[in-house]
């Protein structure tokens, strides 16, 4: 197995799960699954200077053969953005549950209690006995 | 090194060094905050309209930040195209800045000032920069100050618009860095102008992801221009944010366009090979949703700050119809229009805050409610903003319209959207008298309820847009001579190219 096949099918798992998470409609989920899908475009920004292993990311005279630094550099700021934004995203859904009082992401009242379960403690729709279905 | 040479990263300076200065004075002395904002967006209109005079031979001004060399390091590229967005991007600021200011809006929270700044200062950067990456950067900035402004005042309905509004963009920025590192793996760069070189020489075999590439990068740029079906997000993030801020949003979708503008004709231009001129084929369809969409939405809307953000998305897909021709004549009508829409969807969302401050809890809904102080004057202005945003005569929406028509006529679809543009400015105009005579027209008696007084000042801010406007009119043959001319520059890149990878050299 080359190194290749491993990290393209790291990206394309991270990315399958965070396109399902993201698509659901809970906020907490969404955030998680945008969190799996910065992951995985940072592994892309990475491997778009192609995989090599053991060679310097420096241009030195003695060495013939080195990393491309310039992606590694992206992944840096890539990093650095995407971290924030999710902090800011995680802060504001936890705010606006607390205003709204529901975390679902169109912001409307509970349509899919019944699929999520009664496990959750957050939502009243359970508690009042209220079924959406 | 005179500060003449540095000319083209002020832009980008004067609001990073204003809104940390903001930051500190505010706490204290508000005053002085407030004077820092106004001085820093008079500097830099000062300093757009200086890049544009130095720009409007047709010269590029490249800048090399670091003075690393162009490939290398960072490039800012001023050229026509960048300097009339700067100016806009000025203008804007401080029609929206005087309307936060008079009306009190910035006081609702703490940092208004210095996000209005940092705001700026990624507008700037994105409408300079020549480098993808970069680019990617300060639409980054321009988003996380939004999101402030957006949020700015809070209350639950701005929470759940801005939650929204947060993730689409989130998506929106990882889809485009998928995009660059296709882009970067394939040709081996991110500056637009060396990229536009060399995508001519990519293999055969990597012309599918070539393809790709240009087709995601496009469809982010779609997303932040809200074209359909990418606009989900725009009406209600525009219709509950704070309407200064909305007013200045007006040009954030304008941000989307005119990525496409820059980098569809450079990367993915002629020189491009087999991948020239991707994403157009996809554009004009999309372009043609979008109009019909956002002036269906004029019809329908049920508030004024509603129905502008709708005008936003029909006019932005009436510029893109014209856009999606690629020929020079049909670009500059484009630029003309871009100028005179953002105006106009400015204007809209100033004149529905005013409404809406005088009308207390009928707010700027489109009900008939009581009777209120200034009626006359304000209905006037609604019905110039409106004139514009639908583009009838005199106001230079109509001589906007009147170019794309006449620039489209030649193209093949041509039929389609001359159909579509005039149908959606029929739409338009039956909407806005719709909403205009049930607010101002069927007033009852003042009813029991007190009148809200007259707060004259805050009329400033719509009436100087609106001054704009008949300004753009009056002024409409030489404004429309220039984007012409940017228009030829942008489709000439090579010319821009030359420019950025020589000058740039210390």
């Amino acid at each position: 197995m080359t190194y290749e096949f491993l990290v393209a099918s790291a990206i394309g798992v991270l990315v399958a799960g965070g396109i399902f998470l993201a698509l659901r409609a809970r906020t907490f989920q969404v955030v998680l699954g945008l969190t799996l899908v910065s992951y995985a475009v940072n592994l892309f920004l990475f491997a778009s200077g192609r995989l090599t292993i053991g060679k310097p990311p420096i241009w030195e005279k003695a060495v013939s053969d080195y990393a491309d630094p310039l992606p590694q550099a992206l992944v840096l700021t890539a990093i650095v953005i995407t971290f924030g934004m999710t902090a800011f995203v995680v802060i504001l859904a936890l705010r606006s549950f607390l205003e709204s009082g529901s975390d679902h992401v169109d912001g409307d009242t509970v349509p899919c209690d019944t699929q999520d379960g009664a496990s959750d403690v957050t939502s009243h729709a359970v508690e009042t006995g209220e079924d959406a279905a | 090194m005179s500060l003449a040479t540095h000319l083209p990263i002020l832009p980008v300076v004067i609001p990073a060094l204003a809104a940390p200065f903001a930051l500190l004075v505010m706490r204290r002395r508000r005053r002085l905050g407030i004077a820092i904002a106004i001085v820093s967006c008079l500097a830099l209109l000062a300093t757009a309209l200086t890049i544009l005079a130095q720009v409007a031979d047709g010269t590029v001004l490249a800048y090399a930040v670091g003075a690393w060399p162009a490939p290398f390091g960072i490039a800012l590229v001023a050229d026509r195209l960048a300097a009339m967005m700067l100016v806009l991007t000025s203008l804007l600021a401080l029609i929206a800045l005087i309307h936060a200011v008079v009306t009190r809006a910035d006081r609702k929270g703490w940092h208004f000032h210095p996000l209005f700044q940092f705001q700026l200062m990624g507008l700037n950067g994105a409408f300079l920069t020549g480098d993808l990456f970069n680019l990617f950067v300060f639409f980054e900035v321009l988003l996380i100050a939004s999101y402030g402004l957006m949020l700015h005042g809070q209350g639950p309905a701005r929470l759940k618009a801005g939650l929204q509004y947060v993730v689409v963009n989130l998506v929106g920025s990882s889809v485009f860095l998928i995009a660059l590192g296709m882009l970067y793996a394939l040709t081996g760069t991110l500056n637009m102008a060396d990229m536009g070189l060399r995508v001519a020489a990519v293999a055969p075999a990597d012309q599918g992801m070539l393809r790709i590439a240009g087709l995601l990068l496009v469809s982010v740029f779609a997303l932040k221009a809200a074209v359909a079906p990418l606009h989900l997000w725009l009406p209600r993030t525009y219709a509950v944010s704070t309407p200064a801020v909305a007013a200045l949003f007006a040009i954030m979708t304008k941000v989307g366009v005119y990525s496409l503008i820059r980098v569809v004709p450079q990367v993915f231009g002629e020189g491009a090979g087999a991948a020239a001129w991707v994403p157009a084929p996809w554009l004009f369809p999309a372009a043609m949703v979008s109009a019909v969409i956002g002036f269906a939405g004029v019809f329908v809307a049920r508030s004024m700050s509603e129905q502008a953000s709708y005008a936003v998305i029909g006019s932005t897909g009436t510029l893109l119809i014209a856009v999606a021709g690629w020929r020079e004549d049909s670009l500059g009508a484009a630029l003309f229009y871009l100028v005179h829409s953002t105006i106009a969807a400015a204007a809209l969302f100033l004149v529905a805050d005013v409404t809406a401050r005088r009308r207390g809890a009928f707010a700027d809904s489109a009900s008939p409610g009581p009777a209120f102080v200034g009626r006359g004057g304000i209905a006037l202005m609604f019905m110039a903003a409106a004139i514009a945003a639908s583009g009838l005569p005199p106001l230079s929406g109509f001589i906007g319209k009147l170019m794309i028509l006449k620039s489209v006529a030649p193209l093949p679809h041509w039929g389609w959207a001359w159909g579509v543009i005039l149908v959606t400015t029929l739409i338009g105009v039956i909407g806005f008298a719709r909403v205009g005579s049930a607010v101002f027209w069927k007033t009852g008696e003042a009813c029991d309820a007190p009148l809200i007084p007259a707060l004259r000042r805050d009329l400033a801010a719509p009436a100087l847009a609106l001054a704009l406007l008949a300004a753009l009119s009056i002024a409409a043959g030489r404004v429309s001579a220039y984007a012409e001319a940017a228009a030829a520059q942008v489709l000439d890149p090579a010319q821009a190219a030359a420019a950025v990878l020589t000058e740039a050299a210390p």
